[in-house]
C-alpha cells in the first residue's frame, strides 16, 4: 500500500455484529474495496490490528460501558472521519431499552454476581459521546447504503443519504399502505428511510428499525394506530430498536397521559 | 536455555471471531498452570428486556442478539412459543423455514471456512491477506457465501435480520419464480462445496482428541436443524427439549461476561463435530461419500478437522436447500394462524455454531413473562477452555509467537461466537 492510501479501522461496541457482517456481506465488492483501502484494524475478519492514526473509522455499537466510553474518546482522536453505522451506534440500539428500566432493581434481584459485572446504566449512541461525521442508520444498515458512504469517502465528497421516512420509500415502490388497507400497525411515517420499505413489502408493518424520521410527528400516528391495536402494542412498537432516539423516546409520556 | 518460568501468552483482543474475548494462557515452567477466555463483551440483557413485551416479538428482538445467525434466533423462538399457543407448522412451510436455514449454514460456514479458519491452516492473518495468493478460492468462497445471502433475502427479505419470519411461519411467501432461478446458483453451489471439503480436508490438520460429551438435536429422518428431541454420546436416551433445562446447567463465572455450561455435570460441546458425530448417517449421500473421502470416520472428535465438518455441512445444507428449491409448491398461506395463550414452551434449532435453546413463559395475553436462552456458545467455552489447556500443554516447547497462533487457532476451531454468548449475563433469575 502506498502512503496515500487510506488507513481504514472497524471497530466494534456492545452490538449483534450484524452491521459488521453487512461490510463482508458486501461479496463482490470486498476483495475491491480491500484493493482500495489499508485495512488496519477489524478484528472480525483478521489481518493486522494496528494503532491509529486512521484516516476512516467505522464503528458500530452502542457505548454500554466505561471502558468503551473511553475507548470511543481515543479512537476519535485518532481518527480524520468517523462513521457511526447502524441502531446501535446511532441510536442506542435495543439494549437501550434498559435506560427507562430500574437499573439497581435489575442488578439486585436478576444478577447471580452482580459484582463481576462491568456495566453502566445506559446505553448510547457514539454521537453522544464524540463528534460523529457520518451516521448510518438501521438494524443492520443497508448494504448499498454502506457502499455508498464508503465510496463517497474515496471520491472525497459528502456521503448523499435520502432523509425521506419509509412512508415515501413506500410510495415510491408501489407498495399497497399496509395500515390503510389492512389495519397494520406501521411506523412509516414516522420512520427514517434507507431500507427501501422492505416491511410493506413483505406484507408487514415497518418496526422502525432505522430509528425516527428527521421530522417527526409521532403523536398524530399514535393516534392513528389506536384505531386498530391496544396502546401496549403502540407503546412497545415505538420502544424496540431505537427506544430512546429523540421522536421515539416521547411516545411513553404520550401514552401514560391518555386514558 | 530459554527462560519459561512465569510465561504468559496474552491475546488482549482475538480476532477472526465474533464479538469480542481475550485469552490468557499461564505457564509454569514447563506446565501450563491457568487458561482462560475472557469474554468481555459488553452485556446486553436480552432475557429481561424481554418480559412484557409481546408473543409476536421475540422473532425480531432476539435476532439482534447476534447478526451472523439470526436465522437460529427467529426459529428457536418461533418453536418455543407455537408451542405455547398449540400452533404446528409443517409442509411445505415447514420446508421454507428449513430452506432459509439452509441459507444462514451456508453464509456462515463459507465465512468461516473461508476467511475465518482457513488462514490459520495456509499462514495467513486473514482472508484479505490470503486472496492475494489465492484469488479464485476466496472468490469461490464469497460467491458460495453469497449464495447463502441471496437464499436468506428471497426467503426472508434481508441477509442479516431478515423481515420475513413470524410465529407461525412467515409474512409473505417468497416469489416463486426468483426461487426458482436459484437452481442454477445452487447447482454450482453444490460443486462448490464439494471442491471445498477437498480443498479444506489437503490441509495440515494436528492431531488432538478433544475430552467432552457431545450433544445435538436429533434427525427426524433428515440431518438435524430443527427439533424437539436431543442426542448426547453419553447416553442412548433421546432428551425431550422440554427436559433442556434439567440436564444443562449453566454457571457465571469471574473472568467472563457469558455463562458457563455443563450437561448432566459434565463438560459437553454442541456444533458441527457433535452434529456430525451423532447424525452423520443422516446427511444426504453426497455429503456423507465427500466425509469419507475427506477422512472423517462416523465420530469425529478433533476440533482442528472442524474445517472439513463444516466443509461437509456446507456441501448438506447446498444440497438440502437445491432439493428444497425444486420441491417447493407455494402453500395455501404463509402462516398458520396463532392465538396467544398462558404457558410455558420450549424451543430448539442447531444454529451453525451448535444448538440453541429458547424457552418462554406467556401470560393470557400473550405477554412474555420469563424467557431463558441458551446459546451453542456459552455452551461450548467450558470446552473451548479445557481443550485450550490441552493445545497449550501439547504445544509448550513452542515459542511464544508460535503456541499463541496455536491457541488462537484451537478458539477458532469453535467458531465461537461471542455476542451470542454474552446476550446473557442476567440469565440467573433468582427466584423465591
Amino acid at each position: 500500500m502506498s502512503a496515500s492510501t487510506p488507513r481504514v479501522a472497524v471497530v466494534k461496541f456492545a452490538s449483534c455484529d450484524g452491521c459488521q457482517l453487512t461490510l463482508l456481506d458486501c461479496e463482490d465488492e470486498l476483495l475491491g474495496i480491500a484493493g482500495a483501502v489499508d485495512i488496519v484494524h477489524f478484528l472480525e475478519a483478521g489481518g493486522p490490528v494496528l494503532s491509529g492514526p486512521y484516516d476512516l473509522a467505522i464503528v458500530e455499537g452502542s457505548i454500554t460501558t466505561a471502558h468503551d466510553a473511553a475507548r470511543i474518546r481515543e479512537l476519535r482522536e485518532q481518527a480524520k472521519v468517523l462513521v457511526s453505522i447502524g441502531a446501535c451506534a446511532t441510536a442506542g440500539g435495543i439494549q437501550a431499552l434498559r435506560n427507562a428500566a430500574d437499573v439497581q432493581e435489575y442488578a439486585s434481584v436478576v444478577y447471580a454476581h452482580p459484582e463481576y459485572l462491568r456495566t453502566l446504566a445506559t446505553s448510547t449512541p457514539i454521537s453522544s459521546h464524540v463528534v460523529v461525521d457520518v451516521e448510518l442508520r438501521g438494524c443492520p444498515v443497508d448494504k448499498g447504503q454502506l457502499l455508498h458512504v464508503i465510496s463517497a469517502y474515496l471520491l472525497g465528497r459528502p456521503p448523499r443519504l435520502d432523509s425521506s421516512p419509509v412512508c415515501v420509500e413506500c410510495k415510491r415502490r408501489g407498495t399497497t399502505c399496509v395500515l390503510v388497507a389492512h389495519g397494520t400497525p406501521c411506523l412509516g411515517p414516522v420512520t427514517h428511510g434507507g431500507c427501501g420499505a422492505l416491511c410493506p413489502a413483505f406484507d408487514r408493518g415497518c418496526f422502525g428499525c432505522f430509528g425516527p424520521a428527521d421530522t417527526v410527528n409521532a403523536g398524530a400516528l399514535v393516534g392513528r394506530l389506536r384505531h386498530d391495536v391496544s396502546p401496549g402494542t403502540v407503546t412497545r412498537l415505538f420502544h424496540t430498536f431505537a427506544t430512546d432516539a429523540p421522536g421515539f423516546r416521547e411516545v411513553h409520556a404520550l401514552e401514560e397521559v391518555d386514558p | 536455555m530459554r527462560e519459561t518460568q512465569g510465561r504468559v501468552l496474552d491475546v488482549a483482543a482475538l480476532a477472526r471471531v465474533e464479538g469480542e474475548g481475550a485469552m490468557r494462557v499461564r505457564i509454569d515452567g514447563d506446565t501450563v498452570v491457568g487458561v482462560e477466555l475472557d469474554i468481555y463483551e459488553p452485556p446486553r440483557f436480552f432475557e429481561a428486556l424481554l418480559r412484557g413485551r409481546g408473543y409476536e416479538e421475540p422473532p425480531d428482538i432476539t435476532a439482534r442478539i447476534c447478526g451472523i445467525c439470526p436465522v437460529a434466533y427467529q426459529m428457536s423462538s418461533s418453536l418455543a412459543i407455537e408451542q405455547i399457543c398449540g400452533v404446528t407448522v409443517d409442509g411445505q412451510l415447514a420446508a421454507l423455514r428449513r430452506l432459509l436455514y439452509c441459507g444462514e449454514w451456508i453464509e456462515s460456514h463459507a465465512l468461516h471456512i473461508y476467511l475465518l479458519h482457513a488462514p490459520d491452516f495456509l499462514g495467513y492473518d486473514g482472508g484479505i491477506a490470503m486472496a492475494r495468493d489465492h484469488r479464485d478460492i476466496v472468490e469461490r468462497g464469497l460467491r458460495l457465501k453469497q449464495v447463502g445471502n441471496r437464499l436468506m433475502e428471497l426467503v426472508g427479505g434481508r441477509a442479516v435480520h431478515p423481515v420475513n419470519v413470524r410465529v407461525g411461519g412467515f409474512y409473505r411467501l417468497p416469489d416463486l419464480d426468483a426461487l426458482r432461478a436459484m437452481v442454477p446458483d445452487l447447482q454450482w453451489a453444490c460443486g462448490a462445496a464439494l471442491d471445498t471439503v477437498s480443498w479444506v480436508a489437503g490441509f495440515d490438520i494436528p492431531d488432538h482428541r478433544g475430552e467432552w460429551d457431545l450433544v445435538s438435536l436429533a434427525g427426524d429422518g433428515e440431518y438435524p436443524i430443527m427439533g424437539r428431541r436431543i442426542v448426547t454420546s453419553a447416553s442412548p436416551d433421546v432428551v425431550p427439549v422440554e427436559e433442556f433445562g434439567s440436564h444443562a446447567v449453566e454457571e457465571h463465572v469471574a473472568h467472563s461476561n457469558a455463562l458457563h455450561a455443563s450437561w448432566d455435570s459434565r463438560t459437553y460441546l454442541v456444533g458441527p463435530l457433535a452434529r456430525y458425530s451423532l447424525n452423520q448417517h443422516l446427511l444426504p449421500p453426497v455429503a456423507r461419500e465427500a466425509a469419507s473421502a475427506a477422512g472423517l470416520g462416523s465420530e469425529c472428535r478433533n476440533p482442528f478437522a472442524s474445517i472439513v465438518v463444516r466443509a461437509v455441512e456446507l456441501l448438506a445444507a447446498c444440497t438440502e436447500a437445491l432439493r428444497l428449491v425444486r420441491e417447493y409448491e407455494p402453500p395455501a398461506a404463509a402462516a398458520v394462524p396463532v392465538v396467544p395463550r398462558a404457558g410455558v414452551g420450549h424451543g430448539a434449532s442447531e444454529a451453525p455454531r451448535g444448538l440453541l435453546y429458547h424457552r418462554y413463559e406467556l401470560d393470557e395475553r400473550g405477554i412474555v413473562l420469563d424467557a431463558t436462552i441458551v446459546p451453542p456458545t456459552s455452551q461450548n467455552q467450558r470446552a473451548i477452555e479445557r481443550d485450550l489447556w490441552q493445545v497449550a500443554q501439547a504445544g509448550v516447547s513452542l515459542d511464544d509467537a508460535a503456541l499463541t497462533a496455536r491457541c488462537e487457532q484451537a478458539i477458532r476451531n469453535y467458531d465461537p461466537c461471542i455476542s451470542c454468548a454474552t446476550h446473557d449475563l442476567d440469565l440467573r433469575i433468582v427466584r423465591a
